[in-house]
């Protein structure tokens, strides 16, 4: 059969940022042999995190938002296999199986499916109206509905939730957001921070529910008419949208025998347990540098191309290290959230600034040294930051609380 | 439609055609180099888009706070340094020469 000829050096399944890096950067590179992405949306590479921002708003259209032109790919070389979820894979014939039946051939395979999003549970979670954030096709879906819809229910106080109701309130609709946690942002930064946002949000009329949890969607004719929130109160809304962080894609890789935990479990060099295939991205556990070496998974755009290059170096038999400093933003309204290190593991928070100038940081400290700072609207101490993180400065607390004083002039000296 | 003078990493000079409105970090990408990372995708957050403007700077609104902050993270920062992002293309940028800087 013609069909079993079919076969890639270089198998990408997923064209999200890690899977389409990557592609990028082997050719880049000078990498010679074949390469495929084999994904499972229609469309070519895009960035996902407009979509909760400028694409959501109607602020940018799908083309000002691809990776690269959709020419691009098929100049480099790549072949773009769309529209196809690669359902199984053999490790030891080393093919892999579409859902539509195509099965191809690998030399290395690389996993870079990202993640599904989390979906409700409660009682009505199955209702039309109920919306997630991860692809085009379900942002496409909100904006089709919203000319109908004056109350948006958003479900979970992350960044996608945030970013998601700023936008809703920009548009002028009516926004309640339930986080069943204590706080927003409860999962990645500090109390300071989780305050301002709500503050924020608050001012800007989102109905902000912390530690509210959802009983139950009234429904009618398959549609979510009021959210029941466990308090027994009753939410009349028109939209829900669903912001509760995703589950990953490895369920092929793990009937193929992958060590899976929170992801799949790889090494520094994004390594799974099985031979000659490699996760990169949202979907892969891979051990820290700056989680003391723990096993995380990152979602952040820096981790899915730094993990794209240091596949890309494996794959050249380039022998050189990937500085992956982990870094993310947000933007909601006017308001530019920055981050830079892995705050877990921290010890000491600093506050610099004043959270009523809506300029500030939070400065994460293990004993004594800055691992990781959250800016809002201080871009120069974010910049200041990525260095002093970088080196594992030590900081003299009395001077990094005093925002007059730059960042950079506030390392301890030495003892 | 406005023409552009761009310099890749390898130092070759290309002349790419942009439409207005976009800013000249899209311009670049859309005209299939490879080098710009443009991690952010244009909000003013990485630094990753950095191009020294070698001609037709007057074509741009100056540096803001912000830009200038993210530039002073790159270790290749020169009198000329732009985050592409932030210079959105009209038709005075007709004839820019920029050069894609060094990646940090
Ligand atoms: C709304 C939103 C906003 C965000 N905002 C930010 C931000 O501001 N800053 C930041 O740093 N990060 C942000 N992120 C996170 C960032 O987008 C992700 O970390 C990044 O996309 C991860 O890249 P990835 O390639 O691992 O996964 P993805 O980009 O999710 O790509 C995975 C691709 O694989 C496909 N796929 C899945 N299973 C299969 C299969 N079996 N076969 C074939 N294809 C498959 C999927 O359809 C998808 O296209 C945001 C994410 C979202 C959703
Ligand atoms: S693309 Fe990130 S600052 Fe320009």
């Amino acid at each position: 059969m013609a069909q079993e000829d079919i076969f890639y050096d270089v198998l990408i399944v997923g064209g999200g940022h890690a899977g389409a890096q990557l592609a990028i950067t082997l050719r880049q590179m000078g990498f010679a042999g074949s390469v495929a992405i084999v994904g499972a949306e229609h469309v070519p590479p895009y960035e996902r995190p407009p979509l909760s921002k400028e694409y959501l708003s109607g602020a940018k259209s799908f083309e000002r938002i691809l990776i690269r032109p959709e020419s691009f790919w098929g100049e480099r070389n790549v072949a773009m296999i769309l529209g196809e979820r690669v359902m199984s894979v053999d490790p030891g014939k080393k093919r892999i199986v579409t859902a539509s039946g195509r099965s191809m051939g690998y030399g290395s395979l690389v996993w870079a499916a990202g993640g599904s999003p989390r979906r409700l549970a409660c009682a009505g979670s199955d209702a039309s109206n109920i919306h997630v954030v991860r692809n085009l096709a379900d942002v496409d879906a909100i904006a089709a509905a919203l000319p109908q819809v004056t109350h948006v229910t958003i479900v979970g106080g992350g960044y996608i939730g945030l970013e998601a109701a700023a936008v809703m309130r920009k548009m002028d609709k009516a926004v309640t957001l339930l986080e069943v946690g204590p706080r927003l942002l409860g999962r990645v930064t500090g109390e300071a921070l989780s305050a301002f946002v709500d503050e924020f949000h608050r001012a800007k009329g989102v109905d902000v529910r912390t530690a509210t949890g959802l009983a139950s969607f009234e429904t009618q004719d398959g549609r979510v008419v009021a959210a029941v929130l466990d308090n027994g109160q009753r939410i009349a809304t028109d939209m829900v949208i669903a912001g509760i962080g995703i589950v990953p894609e490895v369920g092929a890789l793990q009937d193929a025998g992958a060590s899976v935990a929170n992801g799949v479990m790889v090494d520094a060099c994004c390594r799974t347990s099985l031979p000659d295939i490699f996760a990169i991205g949202d979907c892969a556990a891979s051990p820290n540098p700056w989680a003391d070496g723990a096993h995380i998974r990152v979602e952040s755009v820096q981790n899915a191309n730094d993990q794209a290059k240091i596949v890309a170096n494996l794959l050249m038999d380039v022998d050189k290290p990937v500085d992956a400093m982990p870094w993310f933003w947000s933007n909601q309204y006017d308001l530019k959230l920055q981050s830079v290190g892995l705050s877990m593991g921290h010890d000491l928070q600093l506050v610099r600034g004043d959270r009523a100038t809506a300029s500030f940081s939070i400065l994460y400290l293990r004993e004594g040294r800055l691992i990781a700072v959250d800016t809002v609207n201080r871009v120069k101490d974010y910049v200041q930051a990525r260095a002093l993180v970088a080196a594992g400065a030590r900081l003299d607390a009395s001077l990094a609380v005093d925002p007059d004083i730059a960042l950079k002039d506030v390392v301890a000296a030495a003892a | 439609m406005v023409h552009l003078n761009i310099t890749d990493r390898a130092g070759v000079e290309h002349v790419v055609e942009a439409q207005t409105g976009l800013s000249l970090m899209e311009a670049i990408r859309e005209a299939g180099f490879d080098d710009l990372m443009a991690l952010c995708g244009g909000c003013c957050s990485c630094a990753t888009c950095h191009v020294y403007v070698d001609d037709g700077d007057g074509a741009f609104k100056a540096v803001s706070e912000d830009e200038n902050d993210l530039l002073d993270s790159s270790d290749h920062r020169q009198a000329n340094s732009r985050l592409s992002c932030q210079l959105v293309l009209t038709a005075a940028a007709d004839g820019l020469r920029a050069t894609i800087a060094p990646e940090d």
